[in-house]
């Protein structure tokens, strides 16, 4: 995974509360087989208009948001489904880093699986960045991961608040799984003290699991 | 010894490797996968040369894009067919069991979990769907988890977690007649709101919960995430037992009894500690109908749709505004004069048999009205409908105006070709009423099987306790 450390970007806003996971990835490209070109899709009902037309009026399709990198969103972003697309469309936009004052769990976690930053502000901090984006055409944030803080040019600093193992799996971009076979011996060890009761009890009536009409 | 929580029983015992500072890596007991989110989950594995480390411990099906038509029928979206064959050939090389469309025990995967006895108490359960919670009904740690996830535990067997925060959530009294679990959890949600639970692993006890059947606490469990919580659990009890006792995959004789005994441990102790406690009475609770456009956008069934200005937060007004002009709702109106177009009972919420009998008792005899354009009854799993069929359900259903179906995911989440058309209002039994789920520019209003029930033959929302509930469970 890309190693995460600092970045300046520019800045879109998403003003709307419990951002839902089916608005970034609509149920119709969930049939896919590979990670990859979800960017376009991202947001795909409220970004276009029959026929793929950009909607001039969502707000990514704002000429000034145009290769923003920064994603400034409200309270419980990324609520529902858990499908990981959502984090996949958001990096393949161009997004490397969520600023919002609360995420849902699931996606919160994904974001880590794939180099995204999803830093937490506070609620009245989040809404000064949503003021100064409006007012400032090409508003844009830097984010330093290793001292914490997303900064602007004026003078603004913000600390964030991010959990100390989460942080290293950013800054290292680390592999969870590498990191969770180094300790396939305790992995072995738990399941042989636990085999007594984790028998599977494979019954004979759907031995022929596959195909059986 | 500091009295445990649930949670924090199934948590500990499950601890394979605990560093101070870090999460822990915890085993799980259970896998399922479905053909949506695990493509990438087993090309990601094949690119980096890994095995799947136990497949025996791993269950497969095919449930968010199978037709619930005819079957052995070609299947005409080539991309579901790609992810189909992408899944059997996963399996197949991988030694994983599948139960794939034309199987007998085919179902929606947190349906079959519980009815073929995979899911037990006690016992950590992940799947690549959010829904995966509904298998906490069993007192079983069970919560939803990403594609890299999927991948992290066909490989070690094992999850990177840290322990959450505990939610303990009361639902005192008795449930009034008509009033289900479906009710109870919209009406719960509607409290705590869609975040409420964030970062919490909820808890469900009170008479009122404890009184419910395994189906009924199945549908509690599994909206346990659209109020944030990524898992929400009820502990066992002789409901539950008497639930799994015969089921193919629970341990038989003996080892049943003992599995019981072992079971009858996994509950809160007297005095553990909840970092979050909600309490509501049932008594209070009326049949529940989703207004807007996420789960906690909800009301009774005597209530009139909102005002964007009933709300204090900035931020609710707005969010209530873009609902309605969504929903196509004006504030004020009475819910029960909102019409409906198409019925849907069916999804891992409300597909199983105490959910179909008590529709099936209150439409039994009536017709769906005329300006109803489809209703549709898709039971959970294919050994849900044949019970179903045993029991003469599907007849009355057909009589009655509705289309019988074979199992899946159908139209609560539209990937096979059940999509809710746009602009259409839908009263679902579904889990999620976000814009666009059922279709594009789609309107669902989410409620119990009865609700939906009683919707489809009236035409628009009514109070079921002014009908004929006795079936409810």
């Amino acid at each position: 995974m890309e190693p995460f450390n600092t970045h300046t970007g520019l800045v879109a806003p998403l003003d709307r509360v419990n951002v839902d996971t089916d608005q970034m990835v609509p149920k119709q490209f969930l049939k896919a087989l590979t990670r990859e070109g979800f960017g376009r899709i991202l947001f795909y009902d409220w970004r276009y208009l029959p026929g793929e037309m950009p909607n001039p009026e969502f707000v990514l399709n704002y000429p000034r948001y145009k290769g923003a990198s920064v994603l400034l969103a409200r309270a419980n972003f990324g609520c529902g489904s858990s499908r990981e697309h959502a984090p996949w469309g958001v990096k393949d936009y161009g997004f490397r880093v969520i600023i919002a004052p609360s995420y849902a769990d699931i996606f919160y976690n994904n974001c880590f699986k794939n180099g995204i930053l999803p830093a937490t502000l506070s609620e009245e901090q989040v809404e000064e960045l949503f003021q100064r984006t409006e007012k400032e055409e090409g508003y844009s944030l830097s984010v330093d991961l290793p001292s914490q803080t997303i900064s602007d040019e004026h003078g603004l600093r913000y600390k964030f608040e991010i959990v100390p193992s989460r942080k290293e799996v950013l800054l290292k971009g680390l592999d969870d799984i590498g990191t969770s076979l180094q300790h396939a011996a305790a992995i072995d060890a738990y399941e042989k003290a636990h085999a007594a009761t984790a028998t599977m009890y494979d019954p004979v009536d759907v031995k022929y699991y596959s195909n059986g009409r | 010894m500091t009295p445990k929580t649930l949670y924090e029983k199934i948590w500990d015992s499950h601890v394979v490797h605990e560093e101070p500072g870090k999460p822990a890596l915890i085993y799980i007991d259970r896998h399922l996968i479905h053909e949506g989110t695990s493509p990438q989950a087993f090309a990601g594995l094949k690119a980096e040369g890994r095995k799947v480390r136990r497949p025996d411990l791993t269950f497969a099906v095919m449930d968010h894009s199978v037709p619930t038509t005819d079957r052995t029928l070609p299947i005409i979206d080539n991309d579901a067919k790609l992810q189909f064959d992408a899944l059997e050939k996963n399996c197949r090389e991988s030694g994983v069991r599948l139960f794939d469309m034309h199987s007998r025990h085919q179902g929606i995967v947190h349906i079959i979990g519980p009815e073929l006895g995979i899911t037990q108490p006690g016992q950590t359960l992940v799947c690549g769907d959010s829904h995966t919670s509904t298998h906490g009904a069993f007192g079983t740690l069970a919560f939803g988890i990403g594609t890299s996830e999927v991948e992290h535990v066909l490989a070690t067997q094992c999850m990177v977690q840290s322990r959450s925060k505990t939610l303990h959530i009361l639902v005192h009294g008795k449930r009034p007649k008509g009033v289900t679990a479906k009710d109870i959890i919209l009406a719960i949600i509607g409290k705590i709101g869609i975040g409420g639970g964030n970062g919490h692993v909820a808890e469900y006890g009170g008479e009122a919960i404890r009184s419910l059947s395994m189906d009924g606490r199945m549908t509690v469990c599994n909206m346990s995430i659209e109020g944030g919580a990524r898992a929400g659990m009820v502990a066992p009890d002789d409901t539950t037992f008497a639930y799994l006792e015969g089921r193919p995959f629970v341990p038989r004789g003996k080892a049943f009894q003992e599995a019981v005994a072992r079971w009858k441990q996994l509950r809160t102790d007297d005095g553990a500690q909840f970092d979050m406690t909600v309490e509501l009475q049932a008594e209070k609770i009326a049949p529940q109908v989703t207004w807007g456009t996420n789960p906690g956008m909800v009301t009774s069934v005597t209530a009139r749709v909102p005002d964007p200005h009933d709300f204090k937060d900035l931020n609710d007004q707005k969010a209530t505004e873009s609902a309605l002009k969504y929903m196509d709702l004006k504030p004020g109106t009475p819910i029960v004069d909102i019409p409906v177009d198409r019925v849907f009972i069916g999804s891992c919420t409300n597909s199983r048999l105490d959910d179909l009998r008590a529709a099936a008792h209150l439409v039994a005899g009536k017709h769906v009205a005329k300006n109803i354009k489809q209703a549709l009854i898709v039971p959970g799993s294919r050994g849900i409908k044949s019970q179903a069929e045993k029991e003469g359900l599907d007849k009355i259903f057909t009589a009655a105006g509705f289309e019988w179906r074979d199992a899946g995911c159908s139209m609560c989440i539209g990937m096979n070709a059940d999509v809710l058309p746009p602009h259409e209002r839908s009263a679902s039994t579904s889990n999620r009423n976000f814009e666009g789920r059922q279709g594009k520019d789609s309107r669902t209003h989410l409620v119990s099987p009865v609700m939906a029930a009683a919707a489809a033959i009236a035409g628009h929302f009514v109070d079921v306790r002014s009908l004929d509930v006795s079936s409810v469970e």
